[in-house]
């Protein structure tokens, strides 16, 4: 059976017509895919890439080149929080922020909290530098973010 | 000299609508109108080189020269690259542009793709600006609905372009314009050796330019405004100096760190660093000194407290001792601030984003942050500092070790804080002891 639904598959094929080569639509697929099922399992790869005419090694070898994708034994909770820690959120605090969120969800950057609604990472720089020190709520700046408003923002993030 | 009035931020510091209406109510497309109905892509070409523009992402390579690298009458297709991967640290102008007035980097966006008769233009967003990509898509929508974008573009016979947006997926590298390439064309990221470059043989080995989100906004304006508007602004070249092209045009600069304003001013090119922090940063706060500055992202290495009065245009930075102007993204780090934290961060970071196509680059760039980390414990050894700068000298595209410049940037930082400010790192190692504990969860690399 096929991991992928029929939505899915039509928003790949949809990306299609905008390049000269079907491989170019393998960073836009494994971003649906994993937008919807949380992580992007070994199935799934094999099927994005005989949409797109590609051995499952070729998808495989882009999607792990970015630390971004996860496989199906590291599945993304609903949310994915990253914690800034490039040097701009750093000198205003950063690295106290991450502490205070891996602590009140007890669990280290890179884990999802029991309840599978938060996924902590650590972030490098996310161009929120003005804000610092800031996070990216799945793929959205916020900041500034202060160690005490931690835990707010994670009651927040809990009741999406 | 008469005050500086805003170009690249006008719309956006009096928080002006988004629409494309209000953008055209300002004046928005006129350019473009201008360009299409009395221009040739040719004569676009010749006011950008005539302008002296130089790209804004980090190079500062001249633009209209870029363009005139493609091959003379191919038969298309051309691509157009826009380079909005933004992934240097400290820097957010790009973000900034791009979510708070869209239409203008738009309209920069179709002029330079008329200019160099591309008929495709993908634009390459960092997949941590979701909000500026939506911005971007907005007015791309807007764009299309208006006959801006498509088929024969303001009535134009023969001038089509699509622009789509192409996410990326958390990776510096993919800010190195081949590695775009390669990101785009749905590989790894890995940096192609040069030449052919880009305009020869670049995305979907078809000619291709590729230019920043920044260079492509000033291009709207120089056509609006012309090229010896543009030129009016900056710093001249040095006439004893053939080879310098000049500094012209304002320029976006971010402040972070510890400034008590941190955000994103637009000057001429030129302004000093101390001007940044005192006036248009609100000064270093807490009430403390400067200790270092940063100039232009991490990998343009450090300024010390004595040289703040180092203007920011394209050769004052490399006049002291820094790989260049960079991003021009300002990072001001106090007199209370432990140098060693900082080196350490920034060695994680390129540590962390070396793609690990080039041996000297996945190599040196962790053996310089394992070094690091071990003065950060409190196990540094004296000789440690020079074995430091020996890596760093020996890794990049200038020593001819590596195929892009990351490892040139990675090395950058490590050289200039260990030249700048030796006696810091060798009284740490001295004392042997830790300064600072380390948050458990931070500490990981």
């Amino acid at each position: 059976m096929s991991v992928l639904t029929p939505e899915i598959r039509r928003r790949i094929e949809a990306y299609i017509p905008r390049y000269p080569n079907k491989q170019a639509v393998t960073l836009p697929a494994l971003h649906i895919v994993q937008d919807e099922l949380r992580c992007v399992p070994m199935p799934a790869i094999r099927e994005i890439a005989e949409m797109l005419d590609l051995s499952p090694a070729e998808v495989y070898d882009t999607m792990t080149f970015y630390g971004f994708f996860r496989d199906e034994n590291n599945k993304l909770g609903k949310t994915r929080l990253w914690v800034c820690r490039g040097l701009a959120c750093q000198l205003r605090g950063g690295d106290d922020v991450l502490q205070r969120v891996c602590e009140r969800l007890n669990v280290r950057p890179g884990q999802t909290s029991a309840d599978g609604h938060i996924t902590v990472e650590f972030a490098e720089c996310i161009g929120v530098c003005e804000r610092a020190p800031a996070v990216l709520i799945d793929d959205a700046g916020r900041g500034p973010v202060e160690p005490e408003q931690v835990d707010d923002l994670i009651d927040e993030l809990r009741r999406r | 000299m008469a005050e500086f009035e805003p170009v690249l931020l006008r719309r956006i510091l009096r928080k002006a609508s988004v629409s494309l209406d209000a953008y055209r109510a300002d004046g928005g497309y006129r350019a473009l109108q201008k360009a299409v109905g009395e221009m040739t892509p040719e004569q676009v070409v010749d006011v950008v080189k005539a302008s002296g523009l130089r790209g804004r992402g980090g190079a500062g390579f001249p633009t209209g020269l870029k363009w005139t690298f493609l091959p003379k009458g191919h038969p298309g297709p051309i691509y157009m690259c826009i380079n909005a991967d933004e992934s240097e640290p400290c820097t957010f102008n790009n973000r900034i542009l791009m979510e708070e007035d869209p239409h203008q980097v738009l309209e920069g966006i179709i002029l330079s793709s008329y200019a160099v008769k591309a008929t495709v233009a993908y634009l390459y967003i960092r997949y941590e600006y979701g909000p500026a990509a939506r911005a971007m898509q907005q007015a791309i929508d807007e764009a299309y609905h208006a006959g801006l974008l498509g088929k024969n573009i303001l009535g134009k016979h023969d001038f089509h372009l699509d622009v789509y947006i192409h996410r990326g997926a958390g990776a510096y590298i993919c800010g190195e314009e081949t590695g775009l390439i390669e990101s785009l064309e749905g590989k790894r990221a890995w940096p192609r050796i040069k030449p052919p470059f880009p305009a020869v043989e670049g995305a979907f080995r078809k000619p291709t330019i590729v230019n920043n989100i920044e260079t492509v906004a000033c291009v709207t304006h120089i056509v609006d405004r012309g090229a010896d508007w543009f030129k009016s602004i900056g710093v001249p070249a040095d006439p004893n100096n053939p080879r310098d092209p000049g500094s012209y045009g304002p320029k976006l600069y971010c402040l972070s760190g510890h400034v008590n304003k941190p955000g994103v001013v637009e000057l001429p090119l030129g302004v000093t660093v101390r001007e940044l922090i005192d006036k248009h940063g609100g000064g270093v706060w807490k009430g403390r000194s400067v200790k270092a500055v940063i100039p232009g992202g991490l990998s343009m290495g450090f300024l010390t407290a004595d040289e703040l009065d180092t203007p920011l245009d394209f050769a004052g930075p490399g006049r002291v001792g820094c790989l260049g102007l960079g991003t021009a993204a300002v990072t001001v780090i106090d007199d209370q601030t432990n140098l060693v934290d900082v080196l350490y961060n920034i060695c994680r970071f390129f540590e962390h984003e070396s793609c690990g196509q080039c041996t000297p680059c996945r190599e040196g760039t962790g053996w310089m942050l394992k070094i690091v980390d071990r003065i950060r414990r409190g196990l540094g050894r004296k000789e440690d500092l020079d074995i430091l700068v020996e890596v760093g000298d020996r890794i990049g595209i200038m020593p001819g070790t590596t195929i892009c410049g990351l490892a040139d940037g990675a090395g950058w930082p490590v050289k200039t804080a260990i030249r700048k400010f030796r006696s810091e790192f060798e009284s740490y190692i001295r004392r042997g002891t830790k300064a600072v504990s380390l948050p458990l969860a931070a500490a990981g690399h």
